[in-house]
């Protein structure tokens, strides 16, 4: 059996302990976290994770149904497929001596991103995008040296039907 | 309290429909909402976090059972549950108060025994400095309790012990723990008592199994040459033992149970198989693993029970009804899932297959029923008699001598696989055992509970040496609470479980297994001030058993049995269970 990547999203209380009971969850049962997002949804008592796993089938169900038994995770998603939209963003400190600076410019706008810390040796560049943009941006990037970097990981939702 | 909030909180409210609310500590609204749970015992051990709430406990008619040890007061609980199918409560004080309930949370979390932990706390603004007796237990209990909550508002203290209670004992029945800081206790909030229904928007566990899949159960029921019904604890623990047995008889199908199982089908009823797994009976394990349906009953398939996953039940279509849906398919690929009570999907099935049961049920049953018969009479649960006293024949003339009715708890070892084996277990909540977690010293204090709630029920704890002695300051808790519970001690000097696994896999090379030195368990008794008794040959065993039942108040019977007694059947972990080593 191979291991899928999986995207859930889910809404849980907004209480102190809760991110510590889903990831005290993944940490005990060996379950595997990529990356993980969370932050207060536009109703202050609900907060949204989002949570990327690397996993085989059997395993993706337990890990929806063990989520779904915490007393504060009112509602779990499988966000994987081509119903909802999915996006990353990155902050790039990329090096940037004077022969590339204007090539690495031109990749910013290539993937309408922003430059938005400059010094004598460095640009900051934000990005958001899906995981493939942000992979292909970063390779572009390599070769003039990238300092540090911080990315979000994956946020999610489902497309509302029209 | 302090008055002058009292005042100005109460002042110009409006007229309440219902109980008026008062003014009152967190303390005693603790109280006030353990009462209205009903909850007429409390189990626990005092210190000065918790101060102010047993100095309002003693001012209710709650009974409180004084335990030695804090692990003591939550196996107790437990037993209490266990017997009574009511929620057990403790309470401890913070930082080692709290930290020594660890264990018995997890035996109780393993075997979802529904209790409530309440720990006494630092107060707030201590929280976080590294306070004396601080320490962060709603941490440490998250993976082992169903849930748990830091009380931080006296005003949230009424709501949380509700929904505590809710938890504990609904869905998947498991221990809560309540971390309650002083200051908490100390300050006081107008308390209203609560009505009507707990509701949880993430919380809300499903009862009633879905009929399509009854539908395909009671399909497979009577389609099938060669069932087998395998049930576990969800049987007793949604009161379940009588729609099995109905269920059983009605489709003529054999059952086998899980150790935590034991009881939620009668021992001594012609279907019955015996248990299953590492130490199952030679015809459990080969029915289960010639049988082309099993229905499995609120069982979560423990490794002790399937030996090698692969093998396992590997003819059969297998339908798996649980509660809890994380059961299913966990361990072992299932053809039907049934998520749903236990109690209400049996009765649902019986209702069904009531109406659609072929007339020649009977009648094709008959060549697998005796297939299963021959397995019976070729190997039977045995053991040898000889010179020194078998443990198995203890518990057999135990079982003989109270007729079967005693409430059974055990620590964990050996002395538990002959309970299970040699203790025909009829009736359910009678079998009281640390199944999951597999916690020796659990026997006496749960033996202890058990008593507790049933005070006129003969209770025997069948105890090996050497568990004995890791919860045995708990005596003390049975003499001053006046507590007869009558202690079997197979006193081997081994820790003979382990023995075994290093006589048959390790070349007899025992190490650290031997007790060399042993307190004298009968003057031990008597240093408690209760009685101890001694049997050291076979012909001594009924009347010191007898003697032991019949004397009034707490007894330890020591019976020095047999060294290197082991356990048959076994089968060797990670095997399949059709490979057993046998007497």
């Amino acid at each position: 059996m191979t291991a899928e990547r999986h995207i859930f999203t889910m809404l849980v209380d907004n209480e102190p302990g809760v991110l510590s009971r889903v990831v005290g969850l993944f940490s005990g049962r060996g379950f595997n976290i990529e990356s993980l997002c969370v932050a207060e949804t536009i109703d202050p008592r609900i907060s949204r994770i989002t949570l990327v796993t690397l996993a085989n089938p059997p395993v993706v169900e337990q890990i929806e149904k063990q989520l779904n038994k915490l007393v504060n995770v009112i509602k779990v998603r499988d966000l994987s497929g081509d119903d909802s939209v999915k996006r990353e963003m990155a902050l790039i400190c990329v090096q940037a001596k004077p022969e590339h600076r204007a090539e690495i410019l031109r990749i910013v706008d290539i993937f309408r991103c922003k430059v938005v810390d400059v010094g004598l040796e460095h640009y900051i560049i934000e990005v958001t995008g899906t995981e493939g943009k942000l992979t292909a941006l970063l390779n572009l990037l390599k070769p003039m040296g990238i300092q540090k970097i911080a990315r979000t990981g994956t946020v999610a939702l489902l497309r509302e039907p029209n | 309290m302090n008055p002058a909030q009292s005042t100005s909180q109460t002042k110009g409210k409006a007229v309440f429909a219902g109980p008026a609310p008062q003014e009152m500590s967190g303390a005693r609204i603790l109280m006030a909402a353990l009462k209205s749970e009903g909850v007429d015992t409390v189990f626990g051990f005092p210190g000065g976090a918790v101060i102010d709430i047993y100095d309002a406990l003693m001012r209710t008619d709650i009974r409180h059972i004084l335990v030695r040890h804090e692990q003591g007061a939550v196996h107790a609980a437990d037993g209490y549950a266990r017997a009574s199918g009511r929620v057990g409560v403790c309470l401890v004080t913070s930082g080692p108060g709290a930290t020594n309930t660890v264990t018995g949370i997890a035996t109780a979390y393993a075997d979802s025994i529904p209790l409530v932990i309440i720990t006494g706390q630092v107060p707030t603004h201590l929280i976080g400095n590294d306070a004396f007796q601080e320490v962060d237990i709603v941490g440490i209990t998250r993976p082992c309790t169903k849930h748990n909550y830091l009380v931080s508002h006296v005003e949230d203290l009424a709501r949380i012990v509700r929904e505590a209670f809710h938890i504990a004992r609904s869905g998947r029945p498991g221990p809560v723990l309540i971390d309650l800081p002083k200051d908490v206790a100390k300050a006081s909030t107008l308390y209203t008592p609560p009505s009507g229904d707990v509701r949880l928007k993430a919380y809300r566990p499903n009862y009633r199994p879905n009929k399509h899949q009854l539908r395909k159960v009671a399909g497979l029921m009577a389609e099938a040459e060669r069932p087998v019904i395998f049930a576990g604890g969800g049987v007793i623990l949604s009161g379940g033992s009588e729609a099995l047995t109905a269920f059983a008889r009605r489709t003529a199908t054999p059952v086998t149970c899980s150790l935590m199982g034991l009881g939620g089908f009668p021992g001594t009823d012609p279907l019955w198989l015996g248990m299953i797994g590492m130490h199952g009976t030679y015809r459990a394990n080969m029915a289960v693993s010639n049988a082309d349906l099993l229905v499995a009953v609120g069982v979560r398939f423990d490794d002790r029970v399937t030996g090698k996953t692969d093998a396992f039940a590997a003819q059969a279509k297998i339908v798996h009804i649980d509660i809890d849906p994380t059961s299913i398919r966990k361990n072992i690929p299932v053809t039907i899932p049934v998520v749903g009570d236990c109690r209400l999907t049996l009765e649902a099935l019986n209702t069904l297959i009531g109406e659609n049961l072929p007339q020649d049920l009977p009648e094709r049953r008959a060549p697998w029923l005796d297939r299963i018969d021959a397995w019976r009479r070729s190997h039977q649960l045995a053991y040898r008699q000889g010179d020194a006293i078998k443990p198995q024949y203890v518990v057999e003339v135990l079982h003989r001598i109270t007729g079967g009715k005693a409430i059974v708890t055990t620590e964990v070892g050996q002395n538990q696989m002959w309970a299970a084996q040699f203790y025909h277990f009829d009736r359910p909540r009678h079998f009281i055992t640390s199944g999951g977690l597999g916690t020796m010293g659990f026997g006496l204090p749960a033996a202890i509970g058990a008593q507790v709630a049933f005070p006129d029920e003969l209770v025997v704890d069948i105890a090996g040496d050497g568990s004995i002695q890791m919860n045995i300051q708990e005596m003390a808790t049975a003499m001053q609470c006046g507590l007869p519970v009558k202690i079997v001690i197979l006193n081997n000097g081994y820790l003979g479980m382990v023995r075994q696994w290093q006589e048959l896999f390790y070349e007899k090379r025992y190490a650290c297994t031997g007790m060399e030195v042993q307190p004298d368990f009968v003057k031990l008794a008597e240093a408690y001030g209760a009685t101890g008794l001694r049997a050291t040959r076979p012909d001594e065993v009924e009347a010191v058993l007898q003697k032991g039942i019949e004397t009034p108040g707490p007894v330890i019977m020591d019976f020095v049995v047999e060294r290197e007694e082991s356990v048959y059947p076994m089968v060797p972990a990670g095997a399949p269970i059709t490979e057993m080593l046998l007497v």
